[in-house]
């Protein structure tokens, strides 16, 4: 169980995120959505380590994570996917997967295996340098990175963006497809319609605070997102 | 796959015992003092100097200016400790200071005590410089280095650095001994040896998964840190480690020289050994290495006619005076920067593959099979 109480968090000298708690039940998926500048990244980003929050609790099966390294957060299971995939491109596929597996000690050859067998278009590209994969196959990437750290959660920042529509709805039956195997998924989009479809339960955020939360297929039918969000 | 790794290997191996047993065979059949020697040393030395900034700048993305300041310190460390005992107790090099340091130490030691003290430096200068980005990072190191050279010089540490004078008389290369005898050492040899070893760890460093993580940093620090990787640790692992093979081929440098003198190591070394990198191709070791062979080549030996008055069999005494090769040093860099922006190498190696395909592009006859 993942959860996050009363958290605020400053980022560029303005309050990003205002006093936000939400919970992210084992195995389940859960959608942040909301325009540009929401503080969906932020709250992302916070969760990794990666910016420090100004108040509040980030706890983790019991452990309270708030305001630790990246490094440790990454140790107790929790990985990010940032926006924009930040694949390394001047490593090969497979370096990239290792470096996802950093931490670990031991044997990854079976957790290769495992992100090759989810995603068989990167053993093709196995040799190749990160930066000439498409735009589709980096997002594949910058996933199966992630899952060589063995994650408990996994977080997504906007993994459609930037991508055809058709890679789009590959990607999404991946994020599925990777559920069904046991990672909790916690997926921000802008793609709200996609998002809000596969998620078990949906949160909006407008400027820095949650203002609506439900299950996914509820929130697709009202009103409030549909005029906000999904375009009608 | 295995069956092309392991035949890669074994051709790597043969071209590296080719090059030893060439170098072997030139210190017994050429005259000492051959020019050609110069060249192979200062090269070598260049080249594992140039390597370490490879990693720190084309394999770990941070642009440090540093080089000459651990040049210096591996220098002054390795004259310091293998200067004899009687040579310190005597005048004849701390003329003006009793020397402190009341004993002396092999070779090895001395070598590897030059890149553990500039290691050290490097450890605590990196504490604060490596929180700086690109630029700064660059500024801060070059202001280390010239800090350095100025504190060496300084007068109230003459009894440690005999001030702003000359060190000489410690174990240069013309008094190393094979161990256990008193047979002299080819120096030439040694150069290449000690170079060579430290090359080794370096590029075992790059391909482990330290070298990965550096690797990483490099493309996208944001990415690497979400992936775990703590950035200033292993920052400072990879300004710590290029530093101490600085501080090594500082000491090479000072045997290669038969002196030490804080003068020496200037801004202007710095410059020298990134131009060596640049040309070579940053990212690639084997670029550095072949760039610095050049560079010395050219600098050293091939344009020398160009200030002695006679090049290429031309006899222009007017023209070719002291200071125009300079001139000619300086459009030839010009073009390379212009025309090969990526380096000899881009960021790729040297390998048998590639070198094929050069010879096979060059010779259109033979592209049979």
């Amino acid at each position: 169980m993942f959860e996050i109480s009363n958290l605020s968090v400053n980022y560029g000298g303005i309050e990003a995120v205002r006093d936000i708690s939400f919970s992210v039940p084992d195995g389940s998926i859960v959608t942040l959505i909301g325009a540009n500048g929401a503080g969906k990244s932020t709250t992302l980003r916070t969760i990794a380590g990666l910016v420090k929050p100004r108040s509040g609790r980030i706890v983790f099966n019991g452990e309270d994570i708030t305001g630790k390294d990246p490094a440790y957060i990454v140790g107790k299971g929790i990985t990010l996917v940032p926006e924009g995939r930040r694949i390394f491109p001047d490593l090969t596929v497979l370096e990239n997967l290792k470096i996802g597996a950093y931490l670990r000690t031991g044997s990854i050859e079976d957790d290769i295996e495992w992100v090759y067998r989810l995603f068989p278009r990167l053993r093709e590209r196995s040799w190749q340098f990160g930066g000439t994969l498409s735009g589709g196959e980096q997002q594949m990437l910058a996933v199966g990175r992630a899952l060589m750290s063995r994650p408990k959660l996994i977080m997504m920042d906007e993994p459609s963006l930037g991508l055809a529509p058709l890679v789009v709805r590959d990607i999404f039956s991946i994020i599925k497809k990777i559920n069904e195997e046991g990672v909790t998924i916690l997926l921000i989009e802008q793609n709200a319609n996609m998002a809000l479809q596969v998620a078990d339960t949906g949160y909006v955020m407008e400027t820095g605070v949650i203002t609506l939360s439900g299950k996914g297929s509820d929130l697709i039918s009202d009103e409030g997102v549909r005029k906000a969000y999904l375009g009608g | 796959m295995d069956r092309e790794k392991r035949n890669h290997l074994i051709r790597l191996f043969v071209a590296i015992a080719a090059v030893y047993i060439f170098i072997t065979i030139l210190e017994f059949t050429l005259r000492p003092t051959s020019i050609v020697f110069t060249v192979l040393r200062k090269g070598a030395i260049y080249s594992l100097v140039a390597v370490s900034m490879n990693l720190l700048n084309g394999f770990t993305g941070l642009f440090s200016l540093g080089q000459a300041g651990f040049m210096l310190l591996g220098a002054y460390t390795y004259a310091i400790l293998t200067m004899p005992l009687s040579v310190k107790q005597s005048e004849r090099v701390y003329k003006y200071y009793d020397c402190i340091v009341q004993f002396d130490t092999g070779v090895f030691i001395g070598l590897i005590a030059a890149g553990l003290v500039a290691a050290f430096f490097a450890f605590l200068i990196g504490l604060p410089v490596l929180r700086l980005k690109s630029d700064y990072l660059a500024i801060a190191t070059l202001g280390f280095a010239e800090i350095i050279r100025a504190i060496f010089q300084w007068d109230v540490l003459g009894p440690l650095t005999n001030g702003a004078n000359l060190l000489r008389e410690f174990k240069d290369l013309s008094r190393i001994t094979i161990p256990f005898t008193d047979i002299p050492f080819p120096p030439t040899l040694f150069v290449f040896i000690v170079v060579g070893i430290s090359i080794l760890l370096i590029v075992l460093l790059i391909n482990s998964s330290y070298g990965r993580a550096f690797k990483a940093i490099r493309d996208d620090e944001t990415a690497a840190e979400a992936m775990g990787i703590n950035l200033f640790r292993h920052k400072e692992l990879s300004f710590v480690i290029s530093s101490f093979f600085a501080g090594i081929s500082g000491a090479l440098l000072a045997m290669f020289q038969y002196t030490v003198q804080a003068q020496q190591f200037r801004t202007v070394l710095t410059y020298e050994i990134l131009l060596i990198v640049v040309i070579g191709g940053i990212g690639s070791i084997s670029g550095s290495c072949i760039a610095s062979f050049l560079y010395i080549a050219l600098s050293e030996w091939w344009l020398r006619g160009l200030d002695m008055g006679t090049f290429l069999g031309i006899e222009a005494p007017d023209l070719f005076r002291s200071g125009f090769r300079r001139l000619v040093f300086s459009v030839i860099i010009m073009v390379i920067v212009l025309f090969f922006s990526r380096g000899i190498m881009g960021d790729k190696e040297l390998s048998y593959e590639r070198f094929r395909n050069g010879i096979r592009r060059l010779v259109p006859g033979r592209r049979a099979r």
